[in-house]
């Protein structure tokens, strides 16, 4: 976190990258910091604006594949993402956005595009689109919450040396891939070192709010004060026993 | 013969689905009259001027309101209450109106993503074509996908003519591969779908952030830009009716007993469509001022000893609209979110509404998803409340007040199934209106 302890967090290109509700994750972020007396400065960037590399939290969402494109077109081309990650910034990314981390992507059409080569993962083509209810078991140390949220994506993505599964899928696709080691059990997510990517929608840190306050202590540098609300609780209550009954 | 038969199979079922009080029975219907005879459609509807309504908001009412204007001029099939899927589409054509004539004109409300199937059966149907924005992702696709579906399938219809709204990028690039589109301003309030040119993938450039209001859009590489539009809405303003300006400068007035800027662009899109099937607009609009529900919308029902209106909010271009048509605050308002397949299965669209809007309402939060809702309010810092069933005596929370025992009704805004549900517990109509 910056000195005067202000917390910056910067939503990149919701316009392009917001279409599955994932603009919630920065006022899901924003209030439960506030909530814990920090300071925040909560920025949306438009699309093609300059990536002030000065943030401690960064956000990517998911969105249609042009966007993404034109979305990873412009980060590459800025820079400012990679100078913020290099500096020990935070990413949280989802669905498009976790792909737009990796080394490679299906673009439009399914022509392979290059990605920023923050995360250590490739993507391509799921052979069925993956759409419904996901919930994962972590394996991420901090989390000991299921991860509940939903997906909606054609993306299988591998994970490299370099990076880790966020978790294990129960109930979905996730990554659409497993570890050698892992029995065929889809991975879902990845991280390495403050950079993750997840397949969560829901918004994924609405749904996950242990999720959303790994995030903060990574850049608080501490863990944060309990914040428990009983709808939060309800809510994601209620989409645990939905999905397994259905599994 | 088997088409004839198949049709009357279809009523039965049809009748005996409502009579067993399972909905409406025309899906039921229609399904059977296909399984009896797969090429129904393009049999029932042989001979026939078609015109095809479709929108992801919109498409209903402007479907209702274009059979309305038709409807002046002489006897119409249409499609009520939105079974908009080839099997209510059939069931409407199977079962017209007492003393309509097979040569009837048809007005049909089509979901986006069944049209492009549709069209082969009705070479030269009119398409009148509203907007598109996001809405189901879990069914209907990202928009891009749905326009591309679109402008690919109008590319092969040589027959095909259409009304379409010019301000919407994706509707222009679908429809503009159809010669001679009657193009009209009818605005676009949403405009989070279509940051994109749908032509080439560069940022389109909005008049409107430095000219508010100006709907006028062009793509800053590719020259793919708004057309000049021939038909105009101007949209109510200060107590001043909304006005359709005709090509030849011709003015008239809309004055509906539908709420909103949302149903004056439907009104508009129906009138220029009627223009375009042969009815004159001065016989348009007044046929038009009769219509004051579709569907059960904007229709006051009676519900735990308050008077309700009920509103449909599926979408987030849709509740863009939502907020001025409520009662004013600090009205309270009553929000049902359902995640059925006719809902869309993912809610998580809530959050791509600005319900900080809401800020001086008290909320009353429920349907099957109002744990999602109600998470939703909470980040937004909005007062609310959580209730599985607020229309059960007593369950209203107090902070509702008298709302809805004055003048005034209570607003209960909901998803389809959340909407459908409240308005036959309130016993409105579902038809017609």
């Amino acid at each position: 976190m910056a000195a005067e302890s202000r917390l910056r967090l910067v939503s990149i290109y919701p316009m392009l990258l917001g279409t599955y509700g994932d603009g919630g994750n920065l006022q899901v972020l924003a209030m439960r910091a506030r909530a814990r007396g920090l300071q925040v400065e909560a920025i949306e960037l438009d699309a093609g604006e300059p990536v002030p590399d000065g943030g401690d939290l960064y956000l990517l969402g998911g969105g249609e594949d042009d966007a993404q494109v034109a979305a990873a077109r412009a980060l590459r081309a800025d820079g400012g993402l990679a100078r913020a990650v290099t500096r020990g910034a935070a990413v949280f990314s989802v669905c498009a956005g976790y792909q737009v981390l990796g080394t490679v992507f299906p673009g439009s059409d399914g022509v392979p595009e290059p990605g920023l080569e923050l995360l250590d993962v490739s993507t391509d083509r799921l052979p069925k689109r993956a759409v419904g209810e996901l919930l994962a078991v972590p394996i991420a140390e901090g989390l000991r919450q299921p991860l509940t949220g939903y997906e909606n994506h054609a993306g299988a993505t591998h994970l490299g040396p370099e990076a880790a599964a966020l978790a294990h899928v129960e109930v979905g696709v996730g990554n659409g891939t497993s570890a050698s080691t892992s029995g065929g059990v889809f991975s879902e997510g990845a991280f390495s070192g403050h950079v993750l990517g997840t397949y969560l929608h829901g918004p994924g840190l609405a749904r996950n709010p242990e999720l959303a306050d790994l995030l903060l202590s990574w850049v608080t540098g501490g863990p944060l004060d309990p914040w428990v609300n009983g709808d939060i609780e309800a809510l994601r209550a209620e989409r645990l026993a939905a999905v397994r009954r259905r599994a | 013969m088997r088409l004839q038969a198949a049709a009357g199979l279809g009523r039965m079922a049809g009748v005996l689905s409502k009579s067993l009080g399972r909905g409406d029975g025309q899906v039921i219907g229609g399904r059977v009259i296909l399984a009896a005879c797969p090429d129904a459609f393009a049999r029932l509807v042989a001979g026939k001027r078609v015109a095809f309504v479709s929108a992801t908001n919109g498409k209903t009412t402007t479907t209702r309101l274009l059979a309305a204007a038709m409807a002046a001029a002489g006897p119409v099939v249409t499609n009520f209450s939105g079974a908009n899927m080839p099997a209510g589409l059939v069931y409407a054509l199977a079962r017209p109106p007492v003393g309509v004539r097979p040569d009837a004109p048809a007005v049909l409300e089509a979901d986006e993503t069944f049209l492009p199937g549709l069209l082969a059966a009705a070479p030269s149907a009119l398409l009148v074509l509203g907007n598109l924005s996001r809405d189901q992702l879990d069914r209907v696709g990202e928009v891009a996908m749905v326009a591309r579906r679109w402008r690919k399938v109008f590319a092969a219809g040589a027959g095909l003519s259409a009304v379409a709204n010019a301000d919407d990028p994706h509707v222009v690039w679908a429809a503009s591969v159809i010669p001679g589109v009657t193009w009209v301003s009818v605005g676009q309030r949403w405009t989070s779908d279509s940051a994109l040119c749908p032509s080439c993938g560069s940022i389109l450039r909005r008049a409107t952030v430095d000219d508010p209001g100006n709907p006028d859009w062009s793509c800053t590489s590719c020259g793919f830009r708004r057309p000049t539009p021939t038909w105009r809405l101007e949209p109510a303003d200060h107590g001043h009716s909304a006005v359709l300006v005709a090509p030849d400068g011709a003015r008239y007035t809309l004055d509906l007993q539908l709420p909103g800027q949302a149903n004056q662009a439907n009104a508009a899109m129906a009138v220029v469509a009627a223009d375009a099937l042969g009815v004159r607009p001065d016989i348009s609009v007044l046929a038009l001022r009769s219509v004051s529900s579709v569907g059960g919308r904007y229709q006051t029902v009676s519900l735990a000893g308050r008077r309700v209106r009920l509103l449909l909010g599926k979408n987030p271009a849709g509740w863009s609209e939502m907020f001025d048509m409520l009662a004013p605050a600090p009205a309270p308002v009553v929000i049902a979110i359902n995640a059925r397949a006719a809902d869309g299965k993912d809610p998580s669209w809530l959050w791509d509404v600005p319900f900080e809007r809401l800020a001086d309402r008290f909320v009353v939060a429920t349907g099957e998803r109002r744990h999602d809702l109600a998470v939703r309010l909470l980040y937004a810092g909005i007062a609310y409340a959580s209730v599985a069933d607020p229309w059960l005596p007593g369950a209203l929370p107090g902070e509702v007040g008298d709302a809805g025992r004055g003048e005034t009704p209570l607003d209960s805004v909901g998803t389809y199934t959340a909407f459908r549900e409240v308005l036959r517990r309130g016993g409105g109509a579902g038809d017609g209106g």
